[in-house]
């Protein structure tokens, strides 16, 4: 239910919607894109970046709360850490449970290898499950892998590394066909063709959905099929360092067990991160749509042990996080409202931006709206925010249809009492996406040997914007991409020594640069608790008293 | 933010019995979190999709248990709450491949289906609002369409296990209905089946090539005039 100062916009919503209907808004010509990302995208906001000062990626930029994790110190101590006592060795290491932790799993298995999967969370628990809208395939007649590849490059601005943008719109089709032999419900017509809606940047419909609980029900076929197979997970076991040999591969990593802190030490032939992105750093203290455990922890390892990042400087903000109520600010509507044809609509009932222009651009101009144009909507906490018009989309497509495609949504809602199919909803973009990540190849080998990455945690793929539907896709396709290679690697490699000289080497580094104030990282959680008069007893009892 | 801000009016929550202050209008997640709790298990997408944040309450002077996820529901005036992070049902192993998509096959993978007594909790518990024992009906009578259509939205918290007298699994049960539907009774897409053949034939390679090796300006032109679906 909205409060009563919002009635009068919510009118002009509802008096506008029957013009509206008729009228298309022009889309941005290229320079006037241009100047709306310059002027209002918060990448660009002064201030908001630093220049890393160690590492591979020394002198170039990322966001202040990124920067100070990957000049982070160690947590562990590598004089008191015996690695030649492990606790377990395979060939295939992988470090998330994600979409793409899960996908390199089952692949690098399927390819004969020895799988440990250890996530921070439980299996599952990742941004995966949140993707509502679709994953991105061209596999309609009217659509070709070349049109993807269009749309991709130019949603990126023209930065995304081409061999990566080619496996991806590639492999799309055969991923949508892998996930539908492991039982993946895809949104059907009667005929069993696909339905396939737009999204913002694509030139086709090419968004294949599962209702709008496309990530759930990816997942859950992911993770009952891992559970299915003969692989070992490892859960509430975050990385906190990747070990190397003396040749300067990767050979494993340390895991810390949340809830005991008991360490875990795997040797491993070959290692694929698929830790996600960072969405609970709060760049610009905004809200996030992201899972608990999206901290970048992935970046810093990489960086730790020398892998190249691309691209840290480029962060997606969602156009449409809620922006009301209060208790759910900064959650998820999937762009598919968009898709299915909603207005985003100013306090007065105008439109100001076309509806599928690319994320960072659409996110710019409600940011422009309510800061540069004062025609925003406050609500009682001082949040700004723009209407997304969703009672257009049962007008335009017949009623039910909100129920049918948006039952996520339409239940997100009702339990504030607010009916997304009667009464527009409030929105305003949140932290969604790390566009950039760990430098990789087509088959998602890093800059360091035996290091695979795959899904959010690498960069190029997206050069510096993303494309809805791109990233469910990038997760399979890389996912599966970097677990075929890293049984085929685990094949032939052969671990010497482990060692941790580079992280003494990255404390010393951290030393002479005079960076020893920086916080411990791998950052694993971010912190919500309120803290009232903690207590600093002698042995001070129980997790939290860091 | 807000200039109108009032001061927040606390209300009295129990935590696994204990009593805490906390204001009103917060989650039941963020108001464990306000509480003090840095939060390991009960916890994950924080938008109401991953069930890791199962959660059972009652509220003062009303003995009928209520169900909820914690991040999608707001604590209320003398709430007392415990989570129920995992429940240790029974998930079956099986290869998705070998299985037929019959009636038979959940039986056989879950013989405690034929144990339920229709008392209901199942439907009662959940926070989708699910009528779980509808499709548990659709599991007996082996109409795996219908439960699949119908326990599509369940996010997996297993709060209708740890509520079921018969020790069922429901959402596991309602999981593989779902993948053999998905797998083998879903109409096929053949426009998908021709695509995939296309890329496997190599059919865009050579297109895909000459776009990858594109001068930046000429890419730029064709984006700029690509046509558009609508």
């Amino acid at each position: 239910m909205y409060p009563p100062e919002m009635a009068e916009s919510l009118d002009k919503v509802a008096a506008t919607r029957e013009r509206r209907l008729q009228e298309t808004h022009p889309t941005l010509p290229p320079d006037e894109k241009k100047a709306l990302l310059e002027g209002f995208h918060p990448d660009f906001v002064d201030g908001g970046m630093s220049e890393i000062k160690v590492g591979p990626n020394k002198g170039d930029k990322a966001p202040n709360e990124l920067a100070d994790l990957l000049e982070g110190n160690t947590r562990v101590d590598p004089k008191i850490i015996d690695l030649e006592t492990v606790d377990y060795e395979c060939d295939v290491l992988v470090i998330g449970g994600g979409g793409a932790g899960a996908s390199a799993a089952l692949l690098a298995q399927e390819n004969g290898a020895n799988v440990i999967l250890a996530t921070k969370l439980r299996l599952g628990d990742a941004n995966t499950v949140g993707a509502e809208g679709g994953t991105q395939a061209a596999t309609k007649p009217q659509d070709s892998p070349t049109i993807h590849y269009l749309d991709a490059m130019g949603g990126g601005g023209f930065h995304n590394i081409p061999e990566l943008v080619e496996a991806l719109v590639k492999d799309a089709p055969l991923a949508i066909d892998w996930l539908e032999k492991l039982g993946v419900m895809w949104d059907k017509d009667t005929d069993g063709s696909l339905k396939t809606e737009s999204g913002g940047g694509t030139s086709r419909k090419r968004m294949h959905s599962a209702r709008d609980y496309t990530g759930l029900e990816e997942m859950r076929v992911l993770r009952d099929e891992v559970r299915n197979r003969d692989i070992q997970v490892l859960e509430f076991s975050p990385a906190v360092e990747l070990v190397m040999d003396e040749e300067g591969k990767v050979a494993g990593a340390i895991f810390v067990n949340l809830e005991t802190n008991e360490m875990t030490i795997v040797r491993a032939k070959a290692t694929v991160l698929a830790t996600g992105g960072g969405g609970r750093l709060h760049y610009q203290e905004f809200p996030t749509t992201n899972h608990y455990g999206a901290t970048a922890d992935g970046l810093v390892l990489a960086s730790r042990v020398g892998a190249r990042l691309i691209f840290i400087d480029t962060m997606q903000y969602h156009p449409t996080g809620v922006a009301y109520p209060e208790q759910i600010v900064g959650q998820l509507v999937t762009e598919k409202v968009r898709g299915l044809g909603a207005h985003l609509v100013n306090i007065d009932g105008d439109q100001f931006i076309y509806p599928l222009e690319t994320r960072d651009a659409v996110a710019s101009s409600v940011i422009r709206e309510c800061k540069g144009r004062n025609k925003g909507v406050i609500t009682p906490t001082g949040q700004p925010g723009v209407w997304l018009d969703s009672p257009m989309i049962d007008i335009l497509r017949g009623k039910g249809t909100i129920a049918r495609e948006l039952p996520a949504m339409l239940r997100q809602f009702m339990r504030f009492d607010i009916d997304m199919s009667q009464e527009p909803v409030l929105i305003y973009p949140t932290l969604h996406y790390q566009n950039g990540g760990i430098l990789i190849d087509a088959n998602g080998q890093t800059t360091v040997a035996n290091l695979f990455a795959a899904g959010e945690v690498e960069g190029g793929v997206h050069g510096r914007n993303r494309l809805m539907g791109n990233s469910t896709l990038d997760i399979f396709v890389f996912g599966r991409r970097a677990g075929k290679a890293a049984a085929e690697r685990a094949k032939e490699s052969k671990i010497g020594k482990p060692t941790l000289d580079h992280v003494n080497k990255w404390q010393q580094q951290i030393k002479e640069a005079g960076l020893e104030d920086r916080p411990i990282s791998p950052m694993l959680l971010p912190d919500y608790t309120r803290h009232g008069r903690i207590a600093s007893l002698r042995g001070s009892f129980a997790g939290g008293l860091e | 933010m807000s200039q109108t801000q009032t001061v927040t009016k606390m209300i009295d929550i129990y935590i696994m019995g204990k009593r805490y202050q906390v204001p009103e209008g917060l989650t039941i997640q963020k108001a464990m979190e306000y509480a003090g709790y840095k939060l390991i298990r009960g916890v994950g997408c924080r938008s109401g999709f991953c069930g890791a944040c199962g959660t059972i309450y009652r509220v003062k002077d009303d003995p009928q248990l209520k169900y909820a996820l914690a991040c999608q529901t707001v604590v209320e005036d003398d709430m007392y709450l415990t989570q129920i992070p995992f429940f240790p049902a029974e998930k079956a192993i099986y290869d998705i491949a070998e299985l037929e998509p019959t009636g038979e096959t959940l039986l056989r993978l879950y013989p405690d289906l034929m144990k339920c007594m229709g008392c209901n909790s199942c439907t009662k518990s959940c926070p989708q609002e699910i009528e779980v024992i509808s499709y548990i009906a659709d599991a007996l009578k082996g109409d795996i369409a219908s439960l699949a259509e119908k326990s599509f939205d369940c996010v997996m918290c297993g709060l209708c296990a740890a509520r079921c007298p018969a020790g069922l699994p429901q959402y596991n049960i309602g999981l593989l209905g779902r993948r053999l539907y998905g797998r083998y009774l879903a109409p096929r897409s053949q426009h998908l089946a021709d695509r995939v053949a296309e890329v496997e034939g190599g059919k865009f390679d050579a297109e895909s090539k000459a776009l990858m090796e594109m001068p930046d300006e000429e890419l730029r032109r064709r984006y700029n005039e690509r046509d558009i679906e609508r």
